[in-house]
């Protein structure tokens, strides 16, 4: 449905390599979403200025924990509290998390805003109101069948992140099975593997945001 | 007058901001002292008659003077000069709304509603001017905000007093059902049954608006308030673990 994500039309930043480029990252409770928001941010701070809005279920806990491991400074995060409606303020009702993006655009002037939903279930994905393209965490640990039950946030996510895989042979979930499933519902959309406790580098993920943001603002 | 166009404003589908907000009852229901729907019914029926009253009166107004200003704009012309002038006008009755909400962790509520409705109102009827002159203001009170949007959705003073009385207590019910499990379709049947107390406070807002409008003084709207849930919106704002805004 949404394949041409530069034609969304939310209030456009002004072109150029400082436009912020903006990322959610969606995907059930427990997935992972934390840890790859705050290893994007370790791996990227460096190289580009970031910022991270959280839509905690419980406000400030995903703040809390980016706080605690350092990866940000405490003015480049700001927490939405969404009234146990973590989808709606994604995707039904955005505007408390477009305030909370601007409000970071006009402190920071990011290169890059990563808005982390709360965690909800298969059904919850972004409006394209708010964000440029979008990232859906999934874990083995969930069962293999997830990729084969589908979804939007499997099927129509720009990136399915299918994480935990270390835990596959623990929890008896056949990796190839899920990657030959995630392939035929997602009709060409990227898949990755991760293991972000044993690999928290995250190349596959690094590489398709930098390419991604390349391919809309340009290189610098 | 469009029915369509208040319908629109009504429906909690409409993006406002309102669902991170529980009208005060997730800092009672913390607390224990909100934990029935009989308890809620109770809340609503004060809420309804004081907050209730002093939004509604401050909707109506707006509804009211968006009303008058664009009349004035299209008998004068002169909107460009007008615009700065009808800025500084809503700015008097941005503060009357500021100094009736006593705390100001709801004073940051209604402005971030405001500010939400707005974003959205200004998408939806782009030609509106009072919805410009609003934007002037930066973060306008939601009561204001409303009151324009439904004046450019073709509602009524009247109408707008019975969207804000109605928004309030509808968020509220939604928050409780959310927090507490309550049985949604009781808690529909306690706003059914509060209907002719919400008219009631709508037809009082409505007139006072009048009066207030025609004089152009906002401090002739009722003050009316609720203190423990103020006071409990201040904690509320300050405890770190929290579901709703507000």
């Amino acid at each position: 449905m949404h394949l041409d994500h530069a034609k969304h039309d939310h209030v456009p930043l002004p072109a150029g390599p400082r436009r912020g480029y903006r990322i959610g990252i969606g995907g059930p409770v427990g997935g992972g979403k934390t840890a790859l928001v705050a290893a994007l941010c370790a791996q990227l701070r460096d190289e580009l200025s970031v910022v991270v809005v959280t839509n905690d279920i419980y406000t400030e806990e995903d703040a809390e924990f980016l706080r605690r491991h350092a990866v940000l400074p405490d003015d480049r995060i700001r927490a939405v509290r969404t009234g146990c409606c973590p989808h709606t303020a994604i995707r039904d009702d955005i505007t408390a998390n477009l305030a909370a993006v601007e409000e970071l655009i006009e402190a920071h002037d990011p290169e890059l805003v990563l808005v982390e939903s709360g965690g909800d279930n298969l059904t919850a994905t972004f409006s394209y109101g708010l964000i440029d393209a979008q990232i859906f965490v999934v874990d083995v640990a969930g069962g293999d069948k997830v990729p084969r039950k589908g979804g939007p946030g499997v099927i129509r996510s720009d990136l399915l992140v299918i994480n935990k895989v270390d835990l596959a042979p623990l929890v008896g979930a056949d990796l190839e099975v899920m990657r030959a499933d995630a392939e035929r519902v997602r009709n060409g959309r990227p898949t990755v593997f991760t293991s972000i406790r044993n690999q928290p580098e995250v190349p596959d993920v690094v590489a398709w945001v930098r390419q991604r943001r390349s391919a809309l603002v340009g290189t610098v | 007058m469009s029915t369509a166009g208040v319908l629109l404003l009504a429906d909690s589908r409409l993006p406002s901001g309102g669902h991170g907000h529980s009208g005060g009852v997730e800092a009672l229901v913390d607390r224990g002292l909100l934990a029935s729907v009989e308890d809620l019914a109770l809340f609503l029926d004060a809420r309804i008659r004081t907050a209730g009253l002093v939004t509604a009166s401050f909707a109506a107004a707006a509804n009211a003077v968006a009303a008058s200003t664009v009349a004035a704009a299209l008998v004068s012309g002169k909107w460009s000069y007008e615009t700065t002038y009808h800025s500084r006008v809503w700015s008097c009755w941005d503060a009357a709304v500021e100094v009736r909400t006593p705390v100001a962790a709801l004073r940051e509520a209604s402005r971030a509603q405001g500010a939400a409705l707005l974003r959205t109102a200004l998408l939806a009827w782009p030609d509106a001017r009072p919805l410009h002159e609003l934007a002037e203001l930066g973060r306008p009170h939601q009561p204001l905000v409303l009151g324009a949007a439904s004046a450019a959705a073709g509602a009524t003073p009247g109408q707008a007093a019975a969207l804000a009385v109605h928004q309030l207590a509808g968020g509220a019910a939604s928050a409780a059902v959310r927090l507490l499990g309550l049985d949604p379709l009781r808690v529909a049947a306690v706003q059914a049954r509060l209907a002719p107390v919400a008219d009631r406070v709508s037809a009082e807002a409505t007139a006072a608006a009048e009066l207030a409008v025609q004089a152009e003084d906002p401090d002739l709207l009722p003050a009316d308030a609720t203190p423990l849930p103020e006071i409990l919106a201040e904690l509320h704002h300050a405890s770190e673990v929290t579901l709703f805004a507000s």
